[in-house]
């Protein structure tokens, strides 16, 4: 995502792979007193083994410590953090510079990376999947676009975030400022709304059948529909709607 | 349905629940897919696809934000895919009673994950003087086991899901009283409804997004139209 030459800082490639590979397992221990903080002490584990004394030393359990306390941030996007935190560690920076570091990384780390997957590309290629079904896409192509769009995404994130976050270390705050990152949400969500647009209706036609007519007339029941919906806008659960009017539904088809 | 039956369904309910936070999070555990590999799994794959597409549709309005409890879709799309493909074709009430189910289950398996996270929360209470003395083992026992537990969670959701679900659907479906045709177009309205809800939600505050959704039905419709 940057052309920016870095100071050079290697790991052995096994422990890079290990920490990304444990990157997928990040949330492995979410719980609501350290959210993430157990997650990413079990990804840099690997990398802290590297510090003075081994496994056994001093320097490798109070990083180990350190780095399983509270964090937050997005999945995805952890890797960043990780990175970030395993050079500050193995650099020997001060504690207390870390401790300073992690709570400032948290937050921005988790808004950035929920509007980018969560809000925008999340949704794009799930679009973009019912919009394959809807042109009549088999099982296979369905799913194995969705897959292989979505996870493209995906992996390339994470391997960026702790490829700039080693590469960075606690000067890590300015890759945030990368345009995928800042203007990214605001293109997929224009895309997104593009695909919607065709995809929405293609596919409610193909679950549908055939008959213009019909089609027509569940258009204008679920215009009317959404519209009613979106002056709720976070007041209402959509899926919740969904389960009580389905509910009512197969009462009343039952008891008829 | 009997234990043995529902188990090996359990068992992909349980990967695809895994998927959902703990491990890969490569959303195999998204409806759309979850639903349609349980389809393949029962021998009926355009039908774990066709409930799979109402789903993903739903499931647009349902973000995983970090603490936020929300429907819990992998095992959701196992049970709701599985239970669609068993039914006999053309029975009008199978589409309306199936996702029913599913979304049952995802509201139950979303309630599960809050219950799994205070879990571990508490294990990790105990463990609190180790984690803080830097134990390797304590850690790594922390995680592995939150993510066994995970397993376990999807696993036992779908398997219940299945035993209760399963007969409870065959028997609403054969004394189904709606005409096929509004039976799909309640689903198909509803489906409709929340996912153009959803986009809203999520979208309405991106500039000029509107107008992109508009140029998107717009294709749509010289497509019905020269089709």
């Amino acid at each position: 995502m940057t052309a920016t030459p870095e100071p050079t800082f290697e790991l052995p490639w096994r422990t890079t792979a290990a920490m990304y590979f444990r990157l997928f397992a990040v949330q492995g221990s979410w719980n609501y007193e350290t959210l993430l903080g157990t997650g990413i002490g079990f990804v840099m584990e690997p990398a802290l083994r590297r510090l003075p004394g081994g496994v056994d030393g001093p320097a490798y359990r109070s990083a180990l410590a350190r780095e399983s306390r509270y964090f937050n941030a997005h999945p995805y996007l952890a890797g960043v953090a990780v990175g970030a935190l395993t050079r500050a560690e193995l650099d020997g920076v001060d504690p207390v510079r870390i401790e300073r570091f992690r709570t400032a990384l948290a937050g921005p780390l988790g808004s950035v990376g929920d509007r980018l997957v969560w809000a925008s590309w999340l949704p794009f290629c799930s679009l973009v999947a019912i919009g394959v079904y809807g042109a009549g896409g088999s099982a296979l192509a369905v799913v194995g676009t969705f897959l292989l769009l979505f996870n493209t995404g995906h992996f390339l994130l994470r391997a960026w975030g702790l490829r700039i976050g080693l590469a960075r270390g606690l000067n890590v705050a300015s890759a945030l400022g990368n345009p995928v990152l800042r203007q990214g949400p605001f293109y997929i969500a224009c895309a997104a709304a593009f695909v919607g647009g065709i995809a929405l209706p293609l596919a409610l036609q193909r679950i549908t059948g055939p008959g213009r007519a019909v089609v027509g007339g569940i258009i204008v029941a679920a215009v009317i529909g959404i519209l009613l919906l979106a002056r709720l806008r976070e007041r209402a659960e959509g899926w919740r709607i969904a389960l009580g009017v389905l509910a009512v539904f197969v009462l009343y088809s039952v008891l008829t | 349905m009997s234990l043995l039956e529902a188990l090996p369904i359990g068992l992909l309910g349980a990967l695809l629940g895994l998927d959902v936070v703990s491990f890969p999070q490569a959303m195999i555990s998204r409806p759309i897919v979850a639903a349609t590999l349980a389809g393949a799994f029962i021998g009926n794959p355009p039908a774990g696809l066709l409930i799979g597409v109402v789903l993903e549709m739903i499931a647009l309005d349902t973000l995983p934000f970090g603490a936020s409890r929300y429907p819990e879709w992998g095992s959701a799309g196992v049970v709701g895919g599985s239970i669609f493909a068993m039914q006999p074709a053309g029975m009008p009430g199978a589409l309306p009673a199936s996702l029913l189910a599913a979304l049952l289950t995802a509201s139950i398996s979303g309630w599960s994950m809050v219950v799994l996270r205070r879990l571990i929360a508490s294990r990790l209470e105990r463990t609190r003087d180790q984690l803080e003395d830097g134990s390797r083992d304590a850690l790594m026992s922390l995680h592995l086991s939150g993510m066994s537990l995970d397993l376990l969670r999807g696993g036992l959701v779908t398997v219940t899901a299945m035993i209760i679900f399963a007969p409870l659907v065959k028997a609403i479906v054969s004394i189904w009283g709606s005409e096929s045709a509004a039976s799909h177009a309640v689903v198909v309205v509803t489906a409709a409804v929340v996912a153009g809800g959803a986009l809203w939600k999520i979208f309405h505050s991106v500039r000029r997004v509107l107008w992109f959704f508009l140029a998107g039905s717009l294709i749509w419709a010289v497509l019905l139209v020269t089709r």
